[in-house]
């Protein structure tokens, strides 16, 4: 079947099964290959991208479904106010050790400070929950995202007794 | 206490500088290169391949462009960025000159692996030198285009300048000139005094990056080539099992499908020497594809001996083997019994701990390419090349000198890929298929065919004076073995603490039979040793009424640095230095409030642990207390880490640091490997759960500068965590926790 998707601001076309996951069609027909594979049952959120300016998981989201959302991947995340500031934060604090999880969490980071620009540790919390990092860059990805936010990056969480 | 002084006069434990030699050329376009040779070092990696090629360390562009190699696989541990600038440090380039290279698999840079925290203790030396001896080419070349003495000049910031005149040449007008000289003899550069270095120190952010947030196809995964095929290859759930018969036409017929074969095991026990094993290639024009046929197959499988095994009856093995005498005893100072006799007090504890899988994020996959000519190309997110080289030329009967790999960016390794069982599955079917292959195991593949983590069973029992002092101490250590020989990463190391510093102890082992490939894990021994050895002796502590804290420095004594090891795997073997200990001890108590803990409120712990791994000496406070559910919540986290003089990047550092803890607290707390009449029953990250961001506790990590050459970071920090947070769950608590992960219910009643 033939789908006419818009990623990244350009119109595609690509010939797929309709229950194709958009991970593959991005990854192996578009060959934007940013957007990773990890668990296919949207559990790591290596494939996150944006269907619509809200962070999905790529993996479990049929080429069917996607419409006419626009979508954004990390190839184009770089073009909005907000993703260029996050990248710009991912790479001052140096957050990626192996980095393929990092695509998905800069999407994920992203959608999160679209909607709330000054986000509690409990915000990304819940924001972030999805992406697992198996590196456990989790203490700078926290500070990244309240770097590019604007607010101070030290742990302040209360040592809870 | 440093007695590290090798030879000729620089310190390092690598001790290869006498065979180290140095080769100068000319690049095509008038560049420089220049090419360390550090011969093979480590006993496991024998590099093959084309011998004779010369691949450049440092190459300098007329444009001043510096391109530097990283020889080593980058996995996340930041080599690739971390041997570059001790190249670029010594040749004194401006770092924004630099750019990064990975290199091939050759011989010509000797040992190139991802393992063992040994990339920095392997290369601080020879990696400085290659970039002084560019250093000193370059001034040379200088001097000669001036005519003025060489004493006059002075290199900067990729510039070299002549200080009387102040004249400067930029490195990539030298570059030529450069390249037409001898090259230095290495063990006669001189090396900067640290007060000199202008990048090593310097927070560096990793090379690749940028382009891993633009996402550009850097992964073994994201490679393409022109007509690449799509495979996938199903083994059986069952280890070792022999396939029968499979519906491979009804696979042929399915959309997309190209092609659908059967490859057979190249031994018999294949499974668990992670090699080529029997099972299923499904070839596509889209991996999606190929992944839907594989939901079609039908395969009849033959079980082995592995299809009796299961986590359920190793436990009840275990429990029969620890009321028998070891079957081995692998050390013996003094007379345990007698001493255990005339104790004043003993601790008697069983600890067990479970199979794990490494679960890297990106999962297992290879693109090989077979070449009319017979040359066979490999672009592998390997930790390990040469012997996944090597695997695949005496499997499939190929020249190893006809094979090449590529080392892609590895998205985590952990060990995994210092197996190389997914490189031979690719290049096998890329053979048979007569066509290019991406194979990708999916995530359920990733789970169940992995080299895990071994489980294993401590049966402990300690003597104490009335002092509460450490008399005695036995284990009888329950583990696994293949073909009577312990599995991978199954052993206790005979040297393994408190031996050596407790007067009586013994070390007995008894095996259990495992047909389930093991292999090593972030940490290996240690990253299991540590929560038995490190929370029984919290045990000792309490039952003599002691300070953990006061309980280990005593045991450890004065500082002293002890007798060196002999040499291993071709590495002289630091010392073991027990003023390191005492360092980081004290240091982690200064930071966390140790010496405050008892005024922390009711229900809230902390737990202490120090682990010696990979020459690292690591200290670590754990503060938790528990929900009313029984779930731990762990408050924060102290370390104090013991790596050396000197840290080369602390962007990469503690970035290392901070992971190695949270990969710890995720094992204590969630991470468990079932198996069940032979096969694995978790599949995927539901079932197998890593550790998440509101799982991860504020953390702070202090490094304790020693006058010790500096040593990796990758592993030594991951082991105390586990038994500081064990330890801090008993002090919060009174629950003492013996087995992993940690069971919530068994902590429930004590939540209030």
């Amino acid at each position: 079947m033939q789908f006419s998707i818009l990623i990244n601001g350009e119109r595609r076309s690509v010939e797929a099964d309709p229950d194709t996951p958009l991970l593959w069609v991005l990854r192996d027909d578009l060959h934007l290959s940013g957007t990773k594979y990890g668990c296919g049952i949207a559990q790591c959120g290596a494939c996150t991208v944006h269907l619509d300016g809200v962070a999905a998981r790529a993996c479990v989201t049929p080429i069917a479904a996607v419409g006419t959302a626009p979508v954004i991947t990390i190839e184009g995340i770089g073009t909005s106010e907000w993703g260029r500031k996050v990248k710009a934060a991912w790479l001052e604090l140096d957050v990626m050790q192996c980095g393929y999880c990092q695509a998905g969490q800069v999407m994920s980071a992203t959608a999160l400070l679209a909607k709330n620009p000054r986000p509690s540790d409990a915000d990304i919390d819940q924001a972030m929950h999805g992406n697992i990092c198996r590196c456990c860059t989790y203490t700078r990805i926290r500070a990244a995202i309240k770097h590019a936010a604007g607010l101070p990056t030290a742990d302040t969480r209360e040592v809870r007794s | 206490m440093n007695d590290r002084e090798d030879d000729e006069g620089v310190s390092g434990i690598a001790g290869l500088s006498r065979r180290e030699f140095l080769t100068v050329a000319l690049t095509a376009g008038g560049g420089l290169l220049l090419t360390l040779n550090v011969p093979s070092a480590a006993g496991a990696v024998e590099p093959s391949g084309a011998a004779g090629a010369l691949n450049p360390y440092i190459r300098i562009d007329p444009d001043g462009t510096i391109t530097l190699v990283a020889k080593n696989p980058e996995i996340g541990q930041g080599m690739k960025t971390t041997l570059p600038m001790l190249i670029a440090d010594e040749l004194d380039a401006d770092w924004s000159d630099v750019r990064v290279e990975q290199a091939l698999l050759d011989p010509i840079y000797g040992p190139q692996f991802a393992g063992g925290s040994l990339g920095t203790p392997l290369n601080w030396i020879p990696m400085q030198r290659v970039g002084a001896a560019g250093r000193q080419m370059l001034l040379t070349a200088a001097a000669h285009t001036w005519n003025v003495p060489l004493d006059e000049c002075a290199a900067q910031d990729s510039t070299v300048r002549h200080r009387p005149s102040g004249r400067t040449l930029g490195y990539g007008a030298l570059a030529s000139r450069a390249a037409a000289l001898p090259a230095p003899d290495l063990n006669t550069v001189r090396l900067k005094t640290p007060a000199e270095y202008t990048i090593i120190g310097r927070f560096t952010g990793g090379v690749d990056s940028p382009r891993v947030l633009a996402g550009e196809p850097l992964f073994g995964i994201d490679m393409s080539l022109p007509d690449l095929s799509y495979a996938v290859y199903a083994k059986s759930p069952v280890f070792g099992a022999r396939l029968v018969r499979a519906n491979i036409e009804e696979l042929k017929a399915q959309p997309g499908v190209r092609d659908a074969f059967v490859l057979r095991a190249s031994q018999p026990d294949a499974a668990v020497r992670m090699g080529l094993v029997d099972g299923v290639a499904i070839i596509a024009d889209k991996w999606w594809d190929a992944q839907k046929a594989l939901r079609k197959l039908r395969a009849e499988w033959e079980p082995r001996s592995a299809s009796s095994q299961s986590t359920h009856a190793f436990a009840l093995e275990a429990d029969r083997l620890a009321h028998q005498t070891p079957q081995t005893v692998l050390r013996r100072d003094g007379d345990v019994e007698a001493a255990l006799a005339h104790a004043h007090k003993t601790v008697s504890a069983a600890y067990d701990y479970p199979f794990l899988a490494h679960a890297t994020l990106e999962p297992q996959n290879c693109t090989a390419r077979l070449g009319r000519d017979g040359r066979l190309e490999i672009w592998a997110p390997t930790q390990n090349p040469a012997p996944g080289a090597k695997l695949v030329a005496e499997t499939l009967g190929i020249d190893p000198g006809k094979i090449r790999v590529h080392m892609t960016r590895v998205g985590g390794g952990f060990g995994r890929r210092l197996n190389n069982d997914y490189m031979v599955e690719a290049a096998a079917i890329a053979q048979h298929a007569r066509r290019p292959v991406k194979l990708l195991w999916n995530r359920e593949q990733d789970i169940q065919h992995d080299s895990y983590r071994p489980g294993g069973f401590h049966h402990f029992t300690a003597g104490l004076d009335t002092e509460g002092r450490l008399t005695a101490f036995r284990d009888h250590f329950i583990t696994f073995g293949q073909n009577g020989r312990v599995a991978s990463s199954a052993d206790l190391p005979r040297d393994h603490f408190p031996a050596g510093f407790v007067p009586a102890l013994q070390y007995g082992q008894s095996l259990i039979e495992l047909a389930v490939p093991t292999g090593p894990m972030r940490n290996p021994g240690g990253n299991a040793l540590a929560f038995a050895f490190e929370s029984f002796l919290d045990e000792v502590a309490h039952a003599g009424g002691r300070d953990p804290l006061a309980l280990r420095l005593e045991l450890y004594g004065p500082a002293r640095v002890l007798p060196a090891p002999p040499p291993r795997y071709g590495l002289r073997i630091p010392p073991f230095d027990t003023g390191r200990v005492r360092g980081v001890l004290e240091e982690v108590a200064r930071r966390s409030g140790w010496a405050n803990r008892k005024r922390l409120p009711a229900g809230t712990g902390m737990g202490l642990a120090f682990y010696y791994s990979h020459f690292g000496y690591v200290a670590e406070v754990v503060q938790a207390s528990v929900a009313a559910d029984g779930v731990p919540h762990v408050h924060k986290v102290w370390a104090a880490v013991d790596v050396g003089s000197q840290i080369i990047n602390p962007a990469g550092a503690y970035n290392q640091a901070q992971g190695a803890i949270l990969d710890g607290l995720g094992q204590a707390l969630h991470l468990l490997v079932t198996l069940d009449r032979g096969r694995v029953l978790q599949k995927n990250l539901d079932t197998y759960r890593l550790l998440r961001i509101e799982e991860a506790p504020p953390l702070e990590v202090h490094f304790v500068r020693s006058d010790n050459p500096p040593t990796g970071l990758g592993e030594p920090a991951l082991p105390p965590v586990l038994p500081a947070l064990c330890n801090a769950l008993f002090a919060a608590t009174g629950k003492r926790i013996r087995s992993l992960p940690i069971d919530p219910q068994h902590l429930r009643s004590a939540a209030a």
